[in-house]
């Protein structure tokens, strides 16, 4: 059987779960990252400590792809500068785009989002946009350079889950770069859901973060995302919407 | 320089020198406060607001009510579940800085009034310097550099090199310091600067005037705009606080989080922190004063500045106790101090100057940062980046 590789900008992965670093103690990133399974990690750059104190880049383990993110960036131009400098302080070339600059919903600025993806990856960087989903701000995402494309499924920290189910379906079918599902997802069900539908992989940080036992919960998350790949590549059967269905009401009488 | 401010000053009309914008956020938040009556909420009004899912101004208003009261473990419980949603298990950790405690106004309750004669003083460059060395070298990297209200002996200038210095040491730079024009604020974000929090004390401006008997700060509306001048400078972020107890706490308490709610829908980027000092009430002063700040009512405030904005940073002063301290950062709370000493010059142990005020906590940097993670948090050095 053909191994079911997750491909961003050329590289290649096993797991379809990026997990957050944020929001939860630094002792249990190892032990969530082991439980999930997961080999990409997002990491603020803004939280990084450059002093004595305990230093998230410290806690993450080797081999896993860090994924810094931009956030703290209001506009195009300082999503730049933030990535430009997790690259010299060796966070790799992949980066994930946030440009926010509403301080209640935190949701994204697509055009600003665009802007700065066309010129970090002119630069070599391997550029996943956080987006809200938009089918037209995605085309230029993928005309400017973008590895991934990553639509909220809900506000950040909300747990709401795929409240934009539709628009997330028209991007997975219409867009042909991997479609991840970030932001929103509150429970390991609805990262299901993202994946039957489609999805190429998931985001979560706070509903791990917030979870009672936070490696069982990033366990939890890792079954769910597995369950619902197999799911999608298995085909999903016929929904029937209601009542049950005769098996020609217009055309038997063809055989007539 | 303008001319002298005193008590027979209209605390409510702008002097020449200082910068009046365009804004109508004041009118919007007097207006509010003044019709807000507390007494009429009920029961039912509190359960509303607790079941609803965005909570609006009139749910603020219920919250902050003494129907609310005896709904608090609930309310705190609401407040805790907005705050994991969006700060996790995070608690940032700060240290103020005094660098002179020089002042011009005369706020009768204040112990650096110009009245006062307490010790005067003001650290040179050298000095601050030396005492942000020390104070990087307990690991934290957010500072936030306070002056008593003189623009005459912490001129804009002086200010601003001490945010240079600052810079050197730590990733955040906050300040609080007297109201200044938006260029002034613009001329400290490049210098380094990025938070600005300036306390209303109160939002009743007839008390305000009784309060505020000379100096610049008596002129109310001046005052009330300094968040909005400093967002039209650059500033990133700003904080609101009343000094709950000096007048009727629900009303000032409704007026700043309103004042906040407003600017943040002006500035939708603007960042929005909350601070809570509030006036120790005096034992058995209850029949005296009904409105007095207990910690229930404290922590009523606190959880509803929560609830109201649930994407706000809320300081928790060291003028309380360890008790409220590390319970309160378990339910609404952001951002806690530590190591805190309000002398002039005091970290590195050569205090020049007076106290404003007395701490209650005194823990330094390592005790508070172990204490939050025996209580299952994270202690957050930066969550920020200056670009």
């Amino acid at each position: 059987m053909k191994q079911d590789k997750l491909v961003i900008g050329g590289h290649e992965f096993d797991s379809r779960f990026i997990l957050g670093s944020g929001k939860y103690s630094l002792d249990l990133i190892n032990a969530a990252v082991q439980n999930a399974g997961a080999q990409i990690i997002t990491l603020a750059l803004r939280r990084t400590n450059t002093g004595d104190t305990a230093n998230i880049l410290d806690y993450i383990p080797e081999g896993v792809t860090l994924l810094p993110n931009t956030s703290g960036a209001r506009n195009a131009e300082e999503a730049v500068r933030i990535a430009r400098l997790a690259r010299e302080v060796g966070c790799g070339d992949f980066v994930k785009i946030e440009v926010i600059h509403d301080s209640k919903y935190l949701l994204p600025d697509n055009y600003e989002t665009i802007k700065a993806t066309e010129i970090l990856a002119k630069e070599g960087f391997v550029v996943m946009p956080y987006m809200y989903p938009d089918l037209n701000a995605a085309r230029d995402l993928v005309n400017a350079g973008a590895a991934s494309i990553m639509p909220l499924g809900a506000p950040i920290g909300s747990n709401k889950g795929i409240c934009t189910k539709d628009f997330i379906q028209i991007l997975i079918d219409e867009i042909d770069l991997p479609i991840i599902v970030d932001a929103g997802i509150g429970k390991p069900s609805q990262a299901c859901e993202a994946m039957e539908m489609g999805a190429a992989a998931v985001m979560a940080n706070t509903a791990i973060a917030t979870a009672g036992d936070i490696p069982a919960m990033a366990e939890a998350f890792k079954k769910a995302i597995e369950a619902g790949r197999s799911a999608y590549l298995a085909g999903l059967g016929r929904v029937i919407e209601k009542g049950g269905s005769a098996s020609s009401p217009l055309t038997g009488f063809l055989k007539d | 320089m303008s001319k002298r401010i005193d008590k027979n000053t209209n605390h409510m009309q702008y002097t020449e020198d200082m910068e009046a914008i365009d804004s109508d956020i004041m009118d919007q938040v007097i207006a509010e406060m003044e019709a807000y009556d507390a007494a009429k909420y009920t029961a039912a009004d509190v359960k509303r607001a607790l079941d609803a899912e965005t909570c609006s101004p009139e749910d603020f208003k219920a919250l902050l009510s003494p129907a609310a009261l005896p709904f608090l473990e609930e309310i705190a419980q609401k407040a805790q579940k907005e705050t994991r949603k969006h700060f996790g298990n995070s608690v940032m950790m700060f240290t103020p800085l005094y660098i002179a405690n020089y002042c011009e106004n005369y706020c009768i309750y204040c112990g650096f009034n110009c009245n006062n004669k307490i010790k005067r003083a003001k650290l040179n460059t050298e000095e601050i310097e030396k005492e942000m060395r020390t104070i990087a070298e307990t690991g934290l990297e957010e500072i936030l550099i306070l002056t008593g209200e003189s623009p005459n002996m912490s001129s804009v200038e002086y200010i601003g090199e001490a945010c240079k210095i600052a810079r050197k040491y730590f990733k955040v730079v906050g300040l609080e310091v007297y109201p200044m024009d938006s260029k002034d604020y613009a001329y400290l974000h490049e210098c380094g600067a990025d938070f600005v929090t300036v306390f209303q004390e109160t939002y009743n401006s007839e008390k305000y005037k009784t309060l505020h008997l000379g100096g610049r700060k008596r002129i109310f509306p001046y005052r009330f705009n300094a968040q909005e001048r400093a967002v039209m400078g650059g500033i990133r972020g700003v904080g609101f606080a009343a000094l709950l107890g000096l007048d009727d706490f629900r009303k000032d308490a409704l007026a700043t989080g309103m004042h906040a709610y407003l600017l943040q829908r002006k500035y939708p980027h603007a960042e929005i922190a909350f601070s809570c000092p509030r006036l120790r009430p005096i034992i058995n002063n209850d029949k005296i004063n009904p409105k007095d700040v207990h910690e229930p009512q404290l922590l009523q405030v606190i959880c509803a500045y929560r609830i109201f904005m649930p994407f706000a940073s809320i300081t928790i002063s060291s003028r309380e106790c360890a008790r409220f301290r590390d319970n309160i950062i378990q339910i609404a709370a952001t951002k806690i101090s530590a190591g805190v000493n309000v002398g002039i010059g005091g970290h590195t142990g050569e205090e020049k100057g007076d106290e404003q005020f007395e701490i209650d906590d005194a823990r330094n940097v390592e005790e508070i940062y172990q204490m939050i993670e025996e209580k299952g948090m994270q202690p957050v050095m930066t969550d920020y980046i200056y670009v």
